[in-house]
C-alpha cells in the first residue's frame, strides 16, 4: 500500500531532568530510544538562578525540578554518549542562559563537534521571568544585555541555534488571556530586537538574519479552537511587525517559528486521569492548522499536579505525539482552515485587540518599562483572579474539580508510587562531587578566566567568548553568576498584587468578611497574615492569588514575595506581628524548607503562630508536614479559596484562645 | 525598659491593640517611655533611651519610595546605623483588608537584626497614616538609630506626616507637568527636603528638579530658617544617596540648634493624644473639656512622663464629666 506524501513531523520532546547529570543522561538516552527526536533540558533552581549546589539558598533544591549543572564536567556527563553535533537540544534557561550555552558549546567542543553544527534553543527570555516564572537573577538592564550578547554571538558563530525563545507559555500559566498572551509576547520580542538593533557590533544588514533566528514558546490551553486561532494570529502579527518595524524583506525570515508546551495550569489533581484527555486536545490546537503548526512540542505528564512524573508517565505523553503525527492522517493535508470565515473572524479579532494592548505597552516605554511599573504583572494578576473566581463560582466548568466530582477509585493512582521520588542523597552526592571538582581544577586558570570575563563586561565586549573560555577553565555556575551579582546586585521584581482591585459586592465573601471582622475584634486588631515563598522556586502565581484573596476577605497581608530563607520568614513573622503564616512551595523542596521554618519559629518562641502550606505536595509528604507541626496543607484540588480562609480564620481564633 | 530589639514586636502589637484594657496599657507604656528618653544628642547609656531622628518619606505611587528607602537603608547600614521603619499602606474600603507591599521591595536588611520593618494598614483613616503610626515610631526611636515612616502621598497626607516626623522628604517622580500638580495639591508647603528620584533618566529628572526649585523660590526658607533643598537621587545607580543622608543629618542639626525639634515633638505627641481621646470619647467627650483647641492647649502644656501624659489625666477628667452628665 502506498501512503500519500506527508509533511515531516514536528520535533518530539519531553521536558525532563532531575537528581544529577548522570541520572538525567540515562533518562535522555532511554527517551531517545523510545522515539523522542529532541531533548528538552530541565535545570534545577540553583542552576537557573546562578548558585552552586553548595550555596545556602540551594538547600533542599538540588536536583529537584531539574538537573544540577555546576561546571563543565557536569555538562559533559549530561550528554555522555549523545553526539551534540547531531542533536536538537532545547534548554529552559534564562538568567544564566549565556553561561549554560557556554558550557554546552565547551562540552560539544570536547566531543569534537563544531559549534556551527549545534542546533537547538536557549530560552533566554528574561522578561517573563519577572512576570511569572521568577527565576531571574539580575536587574532588567544587565539581563537584557546578556540576552542580546548571546543573540549577537550566536547569529554568526552558531547559525543553526535559536538564541532566544520568547515565552508566552508562562504568561498563560500566570493567568494571561489569549489577547494578553499575544500582546505581551510581541512587546517582549520588540524589546529584545530593539536592544539588538541598538548594538554597534550588529551591522544593519545582519538584522534580518537576527529576526529570522527569533523563535517563540507558546502555551496551549483547553479552549483549543481559540488557541488554534491564537497561533494563526501570532503568525500574521509577527509577519507584520518584522516587516514594518525591522524592514525584513525576505518572507522566510519573517516566519513565526514556535515550540509549545501544553498547559499545566488546567491539569487537575482530582481525577488526574482526565488530564490525558486535556493534553490530547491541547496538542490538537497547535498541530491541526498546517499554516500555524508548532515546530516542536512537549507534553506534560498526566500526573504533574501530583508530583514529579515517572519515566512511564513521560512515555505515555510521548506516545500521544507519535500517534498524532505518525498514525493519523494529520500530516497528509494542507491547511484545513484557510477560507473558514469563522476562523478568519476570530483571528482578526484577536489581532486587533492584541495590537491595541501591545501599543499600550509600547506607549509606556515598552516591555521593560511595563515590568518595572508593574502594569503587565497587574493585568496578569487580575486575569488570574477572575479565572479562579469563575472556577469557584462554577461559571467555568472543570470536570472532576468543581463538577462531576463523583468518581470510582482511580486505577492509575496508587498513592506514593504514582510519582517519582528524588533520591534523598542526591544533594549530598552532588555537593561532594562539586567539592572534588574544585579541588582538582587549576585555580590560576579559573581566576584568569574570571578576570577576563570582568574585563569584557567593563569594556562592553560580548561576554560569550570569555564565558566559553571560563567553561573550559573550570569556572562554576555560582562563580560565573557571582561576577554579575557583584556588579549589578540582586533585583526584586514588582509583585503586582498591591494594585489589584477588590470586588465590591460578592455574596460569597460577605459572610467570611463578617467572620474575619469579628475575629479582629477578639484579637484587638484585624488578623494579619504573612505570605511568602521559601527557597528558590519563583512560581509566585499561587501565592499572589492567596495574598489577594486574604486582602479581599479583610485580612492585613504582608506579602513577602519569592526567594526567602527560612530565617528571613521567621524574623519578618516576629517583626510584623502576624497571626498566621502561609508558605507556598512548588519545587518539591517543602520537606526541608518548611521544617526549617517551624524549627526557627520554635527557637524564636513563636510556635503559637499557625503555619499553613500550599503547593504540589503528595499526600504522604503532607502527612509528614502535619506531623511536624504544619496546621494545614493545601494542594491544587483545594480550589475553593473562601473555604481555605474560613479554616485559616478558625486556626487563628484557636491559637488566640490557647 | 531597655533598648531591647526583641521587645519591640510585642510593644508594637500592644500599641495597635484596640481592646479597652490594652489601650490603657499602651498609653502607660508610651508614658513610661517618655520619662526614660534622653533629649541630649549624646549616645545614650544604661537605662536612658535615645530619641532617634524620625524621617517621613512620602510621594505618589510609582515614585520609587520603597526602592529609595532600600538604598538609604543600605547606605546607613554601611555606617553601622540601625534603622527602624514603619511602612503604611491604605486599606480596602470594601473588605477592610490590606496588602502591605513593602516587604517585597525593601530587601536591605532582610534577616539583618540592625533593620526593623513593621508594615501597617491605614484602616479607616483616609490620610497616609494609621492610628498606631506615631506611637510605633516613638518606640522604634528609642531602640534604633534612625526611624523612617514611609507612606503613599495623596495630597492631604503630607500635612499629616509632617506633623508626625522631624524631617519630611517628598519623593518626586520625574515627568512634565508634575510640579504644577504638586502645587495645586498643596504638597509643596510641608516637606523639608525634596528628592527627585530616578535621576538616571537624565534630562527629564533635571527638568523636574529645576521646576521644583523655581516653584519653591518664594518659600525656599521655612519658618525655622531652613533652606529647603531639591536633590537629584537615583535608587537605581546610587546617585545622590550620600548627599541625601548628609541633608537629613543637616536638617536634624538645624532643628536641634533652632529649638524647633522640641516644639515639633511636642506638637506631634499632643496631636496623637488628641486623636486618641477623640476616638475614645467622641466629639461629645472632647466638648466636656471645652472642645478640640482647649484640649490641645492642655495637652501641649502637659509635662512629659509621670503618669498623666498622653491624655491619661484628661481621660479621667472626661470620664468624670461624662459620668456626671449621665
Amino acid at each position: 500500500m502506498t501512503l500519500p506524501h506527508r509533511d515531516p513531523p514536528w520535533v518530539f520532546r519531553t521536558y525532563s531532568g532531575h537528581t544529577s547529570a548522570r541520572a538525567s543522561n540515562e533518562l535522555y538516552r532511554l527517551n531517545l530510544t523510545k522515539g523522542q527526536t529532541g531533548l528538552s533540558i530541565a535545570f534545577d533552581l540553583p542552576t537557573q538562578t546562578g548558585y552552586d549546589s553548595d550555596h545556602p539558598l540551594a538547600r533542599g533544591e538540588v536536583g529537584k525540578v531539574g538537573v544540577p549543572i555546576c561546571h563543565l564536567e557536569d555538562m559533559q556527563a549530561l550528554f555522555e554518549g549523545i553526539p551534540l553535533g547531531r542533536m536538537n537540544t532545547s534548554m529552559t534557561i534564562n538568567a544564566t542562559a549565556a553561561w549554560l550555552l557556554a558550557l554546552y558549546v565547551a562540552a560539544a567542543e570536547r566531543q569534537g563537534a563544531d559549534p556551527k553544527t549545534l542546533a537547538g534553543t536557549t530560552q533566554n527570555d528574561i522578561i517573563k521571568e519577572y512576570l511569572s516564572r521568577g527565576t531571574y537573577a539580575f536587574p532588567p538592564e544587565p539581563s537584557l544585555r546578556l540576552i542580546s550578547d548571546l543573540i549577537a554571538y550566536s547569529v554568526d558563530a552558531m547559525p543553526k541555534w535559536n538564541p532566544i525563545n520568547i515565552c508566552s507559555y508562562h504568561l498563560q500559566e500566570a493567568g494571561a488571556t489569549p489577547v494578553q498572551e499575544i500582546a505581551y509576547a510581541m512587546a517582549n520580542a520588540i524589546a529584545v530586537l530593539d536592544a539588538v538593533r541598538a548594538r554597534p557590533d550588529v551591522p544593519k544588514q545582519a538584522l534580518p538574519r537576527v529576526v529570522g533566528r527569533i523563535s517563540f514558546f507558546l502555551n496551549a490551553g483547553i479552549r483549543f479552537v481559540e488557541e488554534l486561532c491564537k497561533c494563526r494570529a501570532m503568525g500574521e502579527l509577527w509577519d507584520e511587525i518584522t516587516r514594518e518595524r525591522y524592514g525584513v524583506e525576505d518572507a522566510t525570515l519573517r516566519r513565526f517559528r514556535y515550540g509549545v508546551q501544553v498547559n499545566s495550569l488546567g491539569l487537575t489533581e482530582s481525577q488526574p486521569e482526565n488530564n490525558i484527555i486535556r493534553i490530547v486536545l491541547e496538542a490538537l490546537g497547535v498541530t491541526l492548522s498546517r499554516d500555524a503548526r508548532c515546530r516542536a512540542l512537549q507534553l506534560p505528564a498526566w500526573n504533574e499536579a501530583l508530583g514529579l512524573p515517572r519515566p512511564w508517565d513521560q512515555q505515555w505523553s510521548l506516545r500521544i505525539q507519535q500517534v498524532l503525527a505518525l498514525e493519523t492522517d494529520l500530516l497528509e493535508y494542507g491547511d484545513l482552515f484557510n477560507g473558514s470565515p469563522v476562523v478568519a473572524a476570530k483571528v482578526a479579532d484577536l489581532k486587533r485587540t492584541a495590537r491595541e494592548e501591545m501599543e499600550r505597552v509600547l506607549a509606556m516605554g515598552g516591555a521593560v518599562a511595563a515590568v518595572e511599573n508593574a502594569y503587565m504583572k497587574r493585568r496578569l494578576v487580575e486575569s488570574q483572579t477572575a479565572r479562579l473566581r469563575a472556577i469557584e463560582h462554577g461559571e467555568l466548568q472543570v470536570i472532576g474539580l468543581n463538577c462531576f466530582t463523583e468518581t470510582a477509585a482511580s486505577a492509575l493512582v496508587e498513592g506514593a508510587r504514582s510519582i517519582l521520588r528524588i533520591d534523598e542523597f542526591a544533594e549530598r552526592d552532588q555537593i561532594e562531587q562539586l567539592h572534588a571538582f574544585r579541588a582538582r581544577r587549576n585555580d590560576a586558570d579559573v581566576q584568569a578566566a574570571l578576570t577576563s570575563l570582568r574585563d569584557a563586561l567593563a569594556n562592553g565586549q560580548n561576554v560569550m567568548p570569555p564565558s566559553i573560555r571560563a567553561a573550559h577553565a573550570g569556572v562554576t555556575t555560582g562563580e560565573w553568576a557571582g561576577v554579575f551579582r557583584s556588579l549589578y546586585g540582586e533585583y526584586r521584581a514588582p509583585t503586582g498584587v498591591a494594585v489589584s482591585v477588590a470586588p465590591a459586592a460578592d455574596e460569597a465573601l460577605t459572610g467570611l468578611r463578617e467572620q474575619i471582622r469579628r475575629l479582629g475584634e477578639r484579637l484587638g486588631r484585624p488578623p494579619k497574615m504573612l505570605i511568602g515563598k521559601p527557597g528558590l522556586d519563583g512560581h509566585s502565581n499561587g501565592a499572589e492569588q492567596i495574598a489577594v484573596r486574604a486582602r479581599d476577605v479583610g485580612m492585613e497581608v504582608v506579602y513577602e514575595g519569592i526567594r526567602l530563607t527560612p530565617g528571613e520568614i521567621v524574623s519578618s513573622a516576629r517583626d510584623e506581628g502576624v497571626h498566621v503564616i502561609g508558605l507556598s512551595i512548588l519545587s518539591g523542596s517543602h520537606g526541608v524548607l518548611v521544617v526549617d521554618v517551624l524549627e526557627g519559629l520554635r527557637k524564636a518562641g513563636l510556635e503559637r503562630i499557625p503555619v499553613v502550606v500550599g503547593g504540589i505536595i503528595p499526600e504522604d509528604d503532607a502527612a509528614k508536614l502535619r506531623a511536624a507541626g504544619v496546621a494545614r496543607v493545601y494542594t491544587p484540588k483545594d480550589f475553593d479559596l473562601n473555604a481555605i480562609f474560613g479554616e485559616i480564620a478558625q486556626l487563628v481564633a484557636e491559637s488566640a484562645a490557647a | 525598659m531597655r533598648r531591647d530589639r526583641d521587645a519591640v514586636p510585642e510593644a508594637l502589637n500592644l500599641l495597635d491593640d484596640r481592646r479597652p484594657g490594652q489601650r490603657e496599657a499602651a498609653l502607660a507604656l508610651l508614658d513610661a517611655l517618655e520619662s526614660k528618653i534622653s533629649r541630649s544628642e549624646a549616645k545614650p547609656s544604661g537605662a536612658v533611651l535615645r530619641d532617634a531622628p524620625r524621617i517621613g518619606l512620602t510621594g505618589a505611587p510609582g515614585s520609587g519610595k520603597s526602592t529609595l528607602l532600600d538604598a538609604l537603608v543600605r547606605a546607613l547600614r554601611k555606617r553601622n546605623e540601625t534603622v527602624g521603619i514603619v511602612a503604611v499602606d491604605p486599606s480596602s474600603r470594601v473588605s477592610g483588608g490590606a496588602l502591605l507591599g513593602d516587604r517585597a521591595r525593601v530587601r536591605a536588611g532582610a534577616g539583618d537584626r540592625g533593620v526593623f520593618l513593621r508594615s501597617m494598614a491605614a484602616r479607616e483613616r483616609l490620610g497616609g497614616l494609621a492610628d498606631a503610626t506615631w506611637p510605633s515610631v516613638a518606640v522604634l526611636a528609642a531602640v534604633f538609630d534612625r526611624v523612617f515612616v514611609e507612606t503613599v502621598g495623596v495630597g492631604q497626607s503630607e500635612a499629616e506626616v509632617a506633623g508626625l516626623v522631624d524631617t519630611l522628604v517628598f519623593v518626586a517622580q520625574p515627568g512634565a507637568g508634575d510640579v504644577l500638580q504638586f502645587m495645586k495639591a498643596g504638597i509643596l508647603e510641608h516637606p523639608d527636603v525634596f528628592a527627585v528620584n530616578k535621576a538616571d533618566l537624565g534630562a527629564v529628572a533635571e527638568r523636574t528638579a529645576s521646576e521644583l526649585q523655581a516653584a519653591l523660590a518664594m518659600s525656599a526658607r521655612d519658618a525655622t530658617g531652613w533652606q529647603r533643598p531639591v536633590l537629584l537621587v537615583s535608587a537605581r545607580d546610587g546617585r545622590g544617596i550620600g548627599e541625601l543622608v548628609a541633608v537629613l543629618d543637616a536638617h536634624r542639626a538645624h532643628l536641634v540648634a533652632s529649638g524647633a525639634l522640641a516644639e515639633r515633638r511636642k506638637r506631634a505627641r499632643s496631636s496623637f493624644a488628641l486623636d486618641a481621646l477623640e476616638r475614645r470619647y467622641g466629639t461629645f467627650g472632647i466638648e466636656r473639656l471645652g472642645g478640640r483647641e482647649a484640649v490641645r492647649a492642655r495637652l501641649l502644656a502637659e509635662p512629659e512622663g509621670g503618669g498623666n501624659a498622653f491624655g491619661l489625666g484628661l481621660a479621667r477628667e472626661i470620664e468624670a464629666a461624662l459620668g456626671k452628665s449621665r
